[in-house]
């Protein structure tokens, strides 16, 4: 393949200590994504899917082993320098959205552009109203983060994962607090930007998303069960006009 | 991570909290708040009673007979007659460094007019004792040097004296007032002084001839003290090693011998006073000072429990790129802005306080620009201690715990 690696795990294992006894939450895993796929990862509460996506978040360092983000080695950097990494490489959406409380959608995109001190504030205004423009919030710029759906608030919270431009986007069970339709809709948004080339990891226990991704994973017991290419995605546009409109 | 975002990111956090913002503030206010009042108030005694004293006369200086102490035993200074009239003619000769000098004898009695009657008590002096203790002649005139030669029956009232022995408002001048069983004429009113800073009236007094109270009042041939008053404030350590030379030489003291009168001047009383003052301002500055430090703690205390509540958005910030250290500079930040803000909110109060208690207490107040300048870094400084260790804490979530936490 020629296409350029964004991620390679090399038999990462990530051991805890609690109490006396050492957890083996991963157990060597290797992987390699390239720019462009869209990934879920899927597996069971106590698969190490937190651990993984932690770890491919840098937010942790692991035990061993060796994880290259873009290029560049995780696991011997310091805190400081993983924060930066993040700001500048990965864009995170969470289950629970995690905006900012009374604080306006454009100021919740702006913020990890604000922990880039070389955005001046206009460009930080320009990107942070492209990415809102991006998710179809453009008319909900300065609508606080409480007086907006759960849908809204997590496309506000896809477009603070765009705003820095990463190289991955980082989605963590993004659909698990919706309903159907709306998570269907949020999906579609992923299958957008995968479209337009986005790297995106989708971290997930449920079983049907991964229908929508290009490639699956299945982590069981901290160990990679399986890994395969999805030959035909399925469209979440789909899916999603098939639902009923809600009536009710 | 530049200054001005992360002065943006603490307003903006600030300004989702603004109840809690103020209620936090609200301490450091009350604060500096009373540092600035009290150390105006105390400031402002300590100044008023200076001006009482020169009023006085800064430059007084009071002989006494007899040593406070001889041979151990205290002596009582009614009991001394070491003082004569020559010692003040020759003190008045002498002396360079003296420029009015003037006896006092003194005698309490009752004054009579008409049906009025007043207790009170006669002071013997010559006319430089208006000079030495600044008082002045509002209406008449004061005695001359031939009325004291002549031991004339003559006598300036103050206003007290006035209001009680003429409550009908007369004019004092030319009647007759009797002192005990003396016939006094009065010649002059003294001019209004009001009360001084130990609560003496002031305008509680009679002056005679000193001529006259010795020897018609008290038949006496010595006198109870002498008033003089040096050329200026600066010369009175001078004036009074003049005026014991003098005395010394007059009393025929040989060199090992103690001084048979005792020397006070108004400079001591000065300095007692003042440092009476300072006192009562240290204390009320260390009453201030705490209320600042319990304010310092409250912004610990809120500061404390932000952190706790927005462990999940500090976790969210890490996350997405903020550093230990940006983390750490947003909650200082935070901090010092609730005390700065605080504080200049304080400074306008205790100000504001300051001229309230002078405008209807009637309180001298003297506004001290250290106590400013001291309460405004103090405030700083709180801040950014007592905001140091939340913030500490902040830093050094970590943000994988921070996230998950509910």
């Amino acid at each position: 393949m020629d296409k350029k690696e964004i991620i390679r795990l090399d038999n990462i294992r990530r051991y805890f200590k609690v109490g006396s006894e050492e957890v083996h939450a991963l157990r060597g895993v290797s992987f390699t994504i390239y720019d462009g796929e869209f990934v879920t990862i899927m597996g069971t509460s106590g698969s190490g899917k937190s651990t993984l996506l932690n770890l491919l978040g840098c937010l942790d360092t692991p035990t061993k082993g060796e994880y290259y983000l873009d290029g560049v080695s995780v696991r011997t950097m310091g805190k400081n320098d993983r924060a930066k990494l993040r700001n500048r490489k990965i864009g995170f959406v969470f289950q629970n959205y995690n905006l900012l409380p009374k604080t306006t959608a454009l100021e919740n995109v702006e913020l990890p552009l604000l922990y880039n001190s070389k955005v001046s504030a206009k460009e930080r205004v320009r990107r942070a109203t492209e990415a809102l423009e991006q998710v179809g919030l453009h008319d909900r710029m300065y609508h606080k983060s409480n007086q907006m759906s759960g849908g809204q608030q997590q496309r506000v919270a896809i477009a603070r994962a765009l705003v820095n431009d990463p190289v991955l986007i980082l989605a963590d069970e993004a659909t698990g607090n919706l309903d159907t339709r709306t998570s269907y809709s949020i999906l579609v948004l992923f299958q957008k930007l995968h479209k337009l080339g986005r790297t995106i990891i989708f971290v997930t226990h449920n079983p049907e998303l991964s229908q929508f991704s290009s490639r699956n994973i299945v982590l069981r017991d901290g160990k990679i069960v399986s890994d395969e290419i999805n030959p035909s995605i399925r469209s979440a546009q789909e899916v999603y006009d098939s639902l009923p409109a809600e009536d009710d | 991570m530049n200054l001005t975002n992360l002065f943006k990111i603490a307003f903006k956090a600030l300004s989702n909290n603004k109840m809690r913002c103020f209620l936090t503030m609200l301490g450091i206010i009350i604060g500096v708040a009373s540092v600035i009042t009290m150390l105006a108030i105390g400031q402002g005694s300590k100044e008023s009673i200076r001006a009482q004293i020169s009023e006085m006369g800064s430059n007084m200086i009071m002989i006494m007979p007899g040593a406070d102490m001889r041979g151990g035993v205290r002596q009582s200074a009614e009991d001394m007659q070491t003082l004569k009239t020559a010692d003040y003619e020759s003190i008045r000769s002498k002396c360079d460094h003296v420029v009015g000098v003037s006896p006092n004898v003194s005698s309490a009695g009752q004054y009579v007019n008409g049906n009025n009657n007043y207790p009170s008590s006669i002071n013997g002096v010559t006319s430089d004792y208006l000079d030495i203790r600044r008082l002045n002649v509002s209406e008449g005139n004061v005695f001359t040097e031939r009325d004291v030669q002549s031991a004339a029956k003559v006598c300036v009232i103050g206003k007290t004296i006035v209001d009680e022995l003429f409550p009908n408002g007369d004019s004092p001048i030319g009647k007759v007032i009797r002192f005990d069983k003396l016939p006094l004429t009065v010649i002059g009113v003294l001019e209004e002084k009001g009360y001084n800073s130990m609560g003496q009236d002031q305008d509680d007094i009679v002056l005679a001839p000193y001529t006259t109270v010795m020897k018609r009042v008290l038949a006496i041939d010595y006198i109870q003290g002498i008033v003089c008053s040096a050329t200026s404030e600066a010369y009175t350590d001078k004036a009074i090693d003049e005026i014991t030379e003098v005395l010394r030489s007059n009393h025929k003291l040989k060199a090992t011998d103690d001084d048979d009168f005792t020397i006070h001047s108004q400079q001591e009383l000065s300095n007692m006073l003042s440092s009476t003052t300072d006192m009562m301002t240290t204390l009320l500055a260390c009453i201030a000072g705490i209320s600042l430090l319990v304010g310092g703690i409250g912004i610990m205390n809120i500061m404390y429990v932000s952190v706790t509540e927005r462990t999940r958005e500090i976790g969210l910030r890490m996350s997405i790129g903020a550093r230990g250290i940006d983390i750490l500079s947003q909650f200082l930040i935070e901090s010092v802005i609730i005390s700065i803000t605080g504080g200049i909110i304080g400074i306008i109060f205790g100000c504001t306080a300051a001229f309230v208690v002078k405008g209807i207490l009637n309180w001298p107040i003297a506004i001290q620009v250290y106590s400013v300048v001291l309460s405004f870094l103090v405030c700083t400084l709180t801040g950014v201690f007592f905001g140091w260790y939340p913030a500490k804490k902040a830093s050094n979530l970590d943000p994988i715990e921070a996230l998950r936490y509910e």
